[in-house]
């Protein structure tokens, strides 16, 4: 069977698609996070140097993650939305970024958390901790920008221009703990070696990052269905199914 | 299984603060942003 994916480039035609598909992945983000917080909580073991506070990672690592995962999202569909012009690839990119500054204040919060016991410290200026903060203040500058346009297209265009330059930084944050020396330590997991952790906490970090990544795509698309009713609601569509 | 009772768990061996300020913290942002969402859509 054929499908025009170019049809639901329409925000007409993503409409009832997202509302059918926001309920599938909030129920696939609550089925990976309830084993992922019970092999996290209760099966993987009490870790060797760090006892109980390692596990912070759990929430830590998919939080971080998601943060940088998103963030090129969001600066794909905003770059997408300058070259192709399409209306619905600026309201997802908006629908994208709070969900994306969200998981990096809780990568900032709870890795102050974890570091407080464990260096000493709830904040150091190195590398990765520093790119991240940009990272949340790129989120947030996005947003504010394209709230700061009363002409949508117009917003869509300077935010996409910020989204594109800012994703610069998303490698630097990756890279950084090989990069510079920081207090920070190197990646746990890489898709080029074999991960340097218990069998039992990587099955618990990765179903918490895959819980992360389904609630970001429910709460995105339902966020983008809130947008694409305000940006609409001149349209013939929407007073039409408002049934005004 | 890694703990002996209740008050062990939430004890998070000596931790509690770090590892529930964390999860709290993180709960919390998702519960916000979830009402917020639910709130404006059903507007």
């Amino acid at each position: 069977m054929a499908i025009d994916w170019f049809r639901f480039g329409s925000p007409q035609a993503f409409f009832p698609v997202a509302g059918k598909m926001v309920p599938w992945f909030a129920f696939l983000a609550v089925a990976f996070a309830l084993p992922g917080l019970y092999l996290g909580f209760f099966v993987a073991p009490t870790d060797a140097t760090q006892g109980e506070s390692y596990r912070i990672i759990f929430i830590h690592v998919p939080a971080a993650w998601m943060s940088m995962f998103l963030y090129l999202v969001m600066a794909g569909w905003a770059g997408l939305g300058l070259v192709l012009n399409t209306r619905l690839s600026g309201m997802m990119a908006s629908a994208i970024a709070p969900t994306g500054a969200m998981f990096t204040f809780v990568a900032l919060w709870s890795g102050a958390l974890w570091g407080k016991p464990t260096w000493g410290t709830w904040w150091v200026w190195d590398a990765r901790l520093t790119s991240e903060l940009i990272l949340l203040f790129l989120y947030l500058g996005f947003i504010a920008l394209k709230a700061a346009f009363a002409d949508p297209q117009r917003a869509d265009r300077a935010g996409a221009i910020l989204a594109l330059l800012g994703a610069v930084n998303v490698p630097i944050i990756y890279f950084s703990v090989q990069w510079w020396n920081t207090l920070h330590q190197g990646a746990s997991v890489s898709l080029t070696r074999a991960p340097s952790m218990a069998a039992t906490m990587l099955a618990a970090m990765l179903l918490m990052a895959l819980a992360a990544w389904m609630y970001s795509i429910a709460v995105a698309l339902a966020r983008v269905r809130s947008i694409i009713l305000e940006r609409e609601r001149d349209m013939a569509w929407v007073r039409m199914s408002a049934g005004t | 299984m890694n703990w002996g009772s209740l008050s062990d768990f939430l004890a998070m061996g000596g931790y509690a603060l770090y590892v529930w300020g964390s999860y709290g913290v993180a709960a919390l942002c998702i519960a916000a942003e979830v009402f917020l969402l639910i709130r404006k859509s059903s507007r």
